[in-house]
C-alpha cells in the first residue's frame, strides 16, 4: 500500500474534480504566508518540507482537510522545527483569535 | 556530477519506498521510458525534505513514457505520453 500522498491509479479513487472555485481569504494567506518563509531573503522554509510535512500528517486526518489546511499544517509543523514559534505560542494565539470571536 | 544517460536512452524507473520522502510515485515505478533531455544538476529533495543541503547536485532528466504502458484501462490517444523529471538515483538501463 503506497502513502495516502502517492495516490495516482489508486482503484476507485473516481474522476477528478476539475471545477474552478473562488479561494477564501484564509486560503490566500496561507498562500502568502508560504510564499514568504519560501522566500530568498527569509529562506525559513524549502518546498520540499512542505510537501514532506503534508506528507506525513496522519492519514484520516489527510483525507479529511482541504488543499490550504495541509499547507497549513505543513507551515506549522515547520516553523515549530524551526524554532520561529513554539506550539504553545500558535496555541495561545488561537484561543486569543477564538475569544474574540 | 556527469549524467549517466542521454537523450533517447531508454531507462526503466527503479521500485522502492525509501522512508521518508521522495519524488518517484509508485505508480511510474518498474516502468520503462526513453530520456526526453536531462534538466541538469539539483539539489536532492530526499535530503532538502529534511533541512539538509541537498548536496551532492545530482542529474535530474526529463523522461517520457507511454500513457498506453502506465494505465491498462487508458482510453486517450494512441500517441499519447505522460512526462516526469525524474532524478538519476531513481533510473536504470533498460
Amino acid at each position: 500500500m503506497t502513502r495516502v500522498h502517492d495516490r495516482g491509479g489508486w482503484p476507485g479513487a473516481g474522476p477528478i474534480n476539475k471545477a474552478e472555485h473562488d479561494l477564501s481569504w484564509w486560503e490566500k494567506r496561507t498562500d502568502a504566508i508560504a510564499t514568504l518563509l519560501m522566500s530568498p531573503e527569509k529562506r525559513v522554509m524549502r518546498v520540499d518540507e512542505l510537501r514532506r510535512a503534508i506528507e506525513d500528517m496522519e492519514p484520516a486526518r489527510y483525507e479529511q482537510c482541504k488543499y490550504y489546511e495541509k499547507w497549513l499544517h505543513a507551515i506549522e509543523t515547520i516553523v515549530v522545527e524551526k524554532g520561529v514559534l513554539t506550539r504553545e505560542e500558535i496555541d495561545r494565539k488561537v484561543r486569543e483569535l477564538e475569544a474574540h470571536g | 556530477m556527469s549524467a549517466r544517460f542521454k537523450a533517447g536512452d531508454r531507462v526503466r524507473v527503479r521500485v522502492g519506498a525509501p522512508p521518508g520522502h521522495f519524488r518517484t510515485p509508485t505508480y511510474i515505478q518498474g516502468k520503462v521510458g526513453a530520456v526526453e533531455r536531462l534538466h541538469g544538476d539539483y539539489r536532492n529533495p530526499e535530503s532538502l525534505a529534511y533541512g539538509g543541503d541537498g548536496l551532492p547536485k545530482r542529474p535530474l532528466y526529463l523522461v517520457r513514457f507511454p500513457q498506453s504502458h502506465l494505465w491498462r484501462t487508458y482510453a486517450g490517444a494512441a500517441q499519447d505520453q505522460l512526462l516526469m523529471d525524474i532524478f538519476e538515483h531513481w533510473l536504470e538501463p533498460a
